[in-house]
């Protein structure tokens, strides 16, 4: 007893200690008392739910992690781009067209910036849209059932970046492009980039009842990078706007190339102009090759369709429609305010956020105040839109994010800090230190008319010293602050799978309660589903065989099956039976060469095995599924080519 | 004796609440059963308190070999019952109606009460039998076979009225809206032979 209240005492010594010297801008303000504190606000005692559910892109990993605000705990992990052998995601044959691209199968992708679904500029929580990076990709996910629900490629598009944000009322999700490409694809000289390559922006309408999404037009730019995008809401509603780097157009060495003019472009677009545009029958319908991959909550299956052309629109054609605002300098993050008056401009190689005011701007385009024009589309004056300039200090602006109160907040790459600003007056309010190299932050709602301020995320690249080592690879690091005094406050890190490029976050009590507990066997279309024990069967069609099997606490129906060839391709097609929540059964071969499967209550999942030896093989469940989880288990007798042992299946005597 | 045959008309009527109220309540919680699962007892068959609760409640009663709940045409009491119901409405109207007019008096309604508590008495009496073999006629070939400290193996019978502890499972039976309906209809049947019995006492009202 003794002994532990030593290390206690020893503990709070060091917290006091270190959270001491750890306030980097000398404030007095953080002392141990407040550290226990922020020990409180963080902590949420077992069986208690948290206050938020947030949503981390995957990057490289290609998912997107489900955490809880503010204890930093991972709830799950939502494939969407990348095949996931947990379960079964991109292997079953249900699932294998979700990752369908004109390319053909791709089991990958890097995914970067989700977005929640909104009405009326508000966060409803019905879906969550996220872009795939490398091979141009908008994937929406349900937010009933936290799946993936639909996966539209996009066409003309490379490094699909200044993506996937969406309109006040989910109107539009987009997907920009960030590197320029030739329109359309063909083979010519690299050297011959500037003024060939062309960037294409997407608009892709989302149906108002299922989330269903179709590119209604495609604005054919010039071709510069097009990194970061942002909605405008609120009076600035219909406009889009998008941060341009490399308007050098140059194809080498970009780091400098792109890095000589003083300042790049933010793109704005008038959507709601093109889109009465297109709807009068304007824009040219071009060939195109990208699928469609929609995945049915009924049939437990998707199906991947090719689409064979897009409508494309010339900027140039549209008057008023595009404008462009000179930013210093290579702005990333371009960021509305939620009553949508001001746009800023992160220029990501600059020392000054660089805001602008929407009011200005529509009056310099309806006084025709143009300072020239690029590629024949108006370039606005620098001085005439400017609202004002926040002197930070900092050094790498990337990303600015709301908490509705007035307040931006910052996030500085460079120079590791958070940048708190007050909106309209342009002085710096507070700065924190993050550890290390932030990219984007992100304020539950930060990207909505109506944020929830009251914790900041700071999604951090650099991990070293933050947490026990775990050899050359660390998990990214995120880092939760209070925001709701004057003064920000760190009150939390956790690590993050993948590289979490950006999040979005929600109230649980909006998608808590309407989240799906099962499917129901009685809707269950799946066409190979085995809705009842006595339509299990094992069904043989040349060399494929279709096992039709249903799974209950504990055991499979059939669970011994007889006269199965090697050479055979045997599909088992596993429906589970069980209509309680949280009670998967799963499913593995052994000498699969494909992936187990993880099977909810009430659905029907098929993977393939390819028997290549004589013998009798095991199956089994793999989710701890009840006390005889053990005995869950059943064999398949495999017999040579030549046999000819009839098919049989049993279950019991 | 008018207000008194209004009283058992009311009483009487009471009991029909049982055709859309459930008489009683059996839930069953656990750790992994945060939601506890539940059955409404319907004088016309079993229902499950959520969609999947009588599957649910099956499935896991099969690991000790109890019987799946029966069906509403497996039991003759979901055909009695009814019938004993209504008929019992029926009557206590009628004796209502008769006392209104004065052809009976506030005798007859302490006789439908004591009537209609013999039947519920008998009723009560069915259920436990009923709870006795649910809980107790298990499948010899049961997967978890637990005995008690003398031996005899352990029965999963619900209580009859209130709490107990099954396994791991907290159990409890409890009368539902239905069942109160009823008690309440049979509760206004004594009043109304009370206020007959005074009325008569003090023939003034
Ligand atoms: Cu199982």
């Amino acid at each position: 007893m003794k002994k532990y209240s030593f290390y206690l005492v020893t503990l709070l010594g060091s917290v006091l200690f270190l959270s001491g010297c750890g306030d980097q801008n000398g404030n007095a303000s953080s002392n141990g008392a407040l550290a226990s504190n922020n020990a409180e606000k963080v902590y949420v005692a077992p069986g208690e739910h948290d206050e938020f559910y947030a949503f981390m892109s995957g990057g490289y990993s290609g998912n997107v992690t489900v955490y809880g605000l503010p204890s930093g705990r991972m709830f799950k992990e939502i494939p969407v781009f990348s095949q996931f052998p947990t379960n079964g995601y991109g292997y079953s044959e249900e699932t294998k067209p979700m990752l369908e691209t004109s390319f053909g199968f791709i089991p990958n992708d890097d995914s970067h910036h989700p977005d929640i679904s909104q009405t009326n500029g508000e966060l409803d929580g019905r879906w969550l849209f996220i872009n795939g990076n490398n091979t141009p990709r908008i994937a929406r996910i349900d937010l009933k059932t936290f799946e993936t629900a639909e996966i539209i490629e996009v066409p003309n598009s490379a490094g699909n970046h200044s993506s996937s944000y969406i309109t006040e009322n989910s109107e539009y999700v987009v997907a920009g492009t960030r590197f320029s490409v030739p329109i359309p694809q063909r083979d010519m000289p690299i050297k011959d980039y500037k003024g060939n390559f062309k960037g294409a922006l997407s608009f892709i309408s989302v149906a108002p009842e299922t989330g269903h999404m179709d590119i209604k037009f495609q604005l054919i730019m010039p071709g510069f990078n097009y990194d970061l995008s942002h909605p405008g809401r609120g009076k600035s509603h219909g406009w889009f706007f998008f941060t341009t780097y490399n308007t050098e157009e140059a194809n080498s060495l970009l780091e400098v190339n792109a890095s000589q003019n003083d300042k790049d472009f933010i793109a704005a677009v008038n959507w709601k102009k093109i889109e009465e545009y297109v709807e009068n029958g304007g824009g040219t319908m071009v060939p195109a090759n990208y699928t469609h991959n929609l995945y049915s909550d009924e049939t437990h299956s998707a199906t991947s369709t090719m689409k064979k052309e897009v409508l494309t629109v010339d900027p140039t054609k549209v008057p008023g429609a595009v404008f462009f605002m000179p930013t210093p300098k290579s702005p990333h993050g371009v960021d509305v305010n939620p009553t949508g008056d001001y746009i800023i401009g992160n220029g990501k190689l600059s020392a000054d956020l660089t805001v602008f005011s929407f009011d200005k701007m529509i009056a310099a385009i309806d006084g025709k105040k143009y300072d020239g024009e690029a590629y024949g589309l108006p370039i606005l004056k620098f001085e005439d839109v400017l609202a004002g300039q926040v002197k930070s200090g900092g050094l790498g602006p990337l990303h600015t994010e709301f908490d509705g109160k007035g307040n931006a907040y910052t996030t500085f790459f460079i120079s590791s800090e958070v940048v708190k600003w007050k909106v309209g007056t342009w002085e710096v309010i507070d700065r924190k230190p993050t550890f290390y190299s932030v990219g984007h932050c992100m304020i539950p709602g930060g990207n909505s008319a109506k944020p929830f301020g009251k914790y900041l995320i700071s999604l951090n690249k650099i991990t070293k010293d933050r947490y026990l080592p775990t050899g050359p690879e660390l998990e990214h690091s995120a880092q939760l602050y209070d925001i709701t005094g004057d003064k920000m406050e760190l009150i939390y890190d956790f690590p993050t799978h993948g590289e979490p490029h950006y999040a979005a976050a929600i109230p649980a009590s909006i998608l808590a309660p309407k989240s799906q507990k099962i499917y129901k066997l009685a809707e269950n279309e799946h066409p190979f589903a085995t809705k009842s024990v006595s339509d299990a069967r094992v069904v043989r069609d040349g060399n494929v065989v279709h096992v039709y099997m249903a799974m209950i606490r504990s055991h499979f129906t059939p669970d011994n099956i007889e006269g199965i060839k090697v050479g055979d391709k045997v599909y088992f097609h596993i429906t589970n039976h069980e209509q309680d929540f949280d009670v998967p059964h799963g499913f593995m071969m052994i000498g699969a060469t494909n992936s187990g499967l993880l099977i909810m209550p009430g659905q029907t999942k098929t993977t393939v095995w390819e028997p290549k030896q004589e013998g009798v093989w095991p199956f089994y469940c793999t989710d701890f599924c009840s006390a005889l989880h053990q005995e869950m288990q059943g064999y398949v007798r495999v017999s040579p080519a030549s046999s000819n042992i009839d098919l049989s299946w049993s279950l019991g005597e | 004796m008018k207000k008194a045959s209004i009283l058992m008309i009311i009483g009487s009527l009471c009991l029909l609440g049982l055709f859309k109220f459930p008489l009683w309540n059996i839930m069953l919680g656990a750790p992994q059963y945060p939601d506890p699962l539940g059955m409404n007892i319907h004088i016309t068959g079993i229902q499950g308190v959520s969609e999947f609760d009588l599957q649910n409640i099956d499935g896991l009663n099969h690991y000790i070999g109890m019987k799946t709940i029966p069906k509403a045409d497996e039991m003759w009491e979901f055909k009695a019952f009814p019938i004993v119901i209504i008929s019992m409405s029926v009557l206590g109207v009628l004796l209502g109606l008769l006392g209104f007019v004065g052809k009976v008096d506030y005798r007859y309604f302490l006789g439908w009460f004591i009537l209609m508590s013999i039947l519920g008495v008998m009723g009560m009496y069915d259920f436990n039998v009923w709870l006795t073999d649910y809980g107790s006629n298990l499948d010899p070939h049961a997967i978890i076979k637990v005995t008690n400290e003398d031996g005899t193996p352990m029965t999963y019978k619900p209580p009859l009225f209130g709490y107990k502890k099954l396994l791991n499972f907290n159990v409890s039976s409890m009368p539902a809206l239905g069942a109160w309906a009823m008690f309440l209809g049979m509760s206004l049947t004594v009043v109304a032979f009370l206020v007959g019995w005074k009325s008569k006492r003090s023939p003034s009202s």
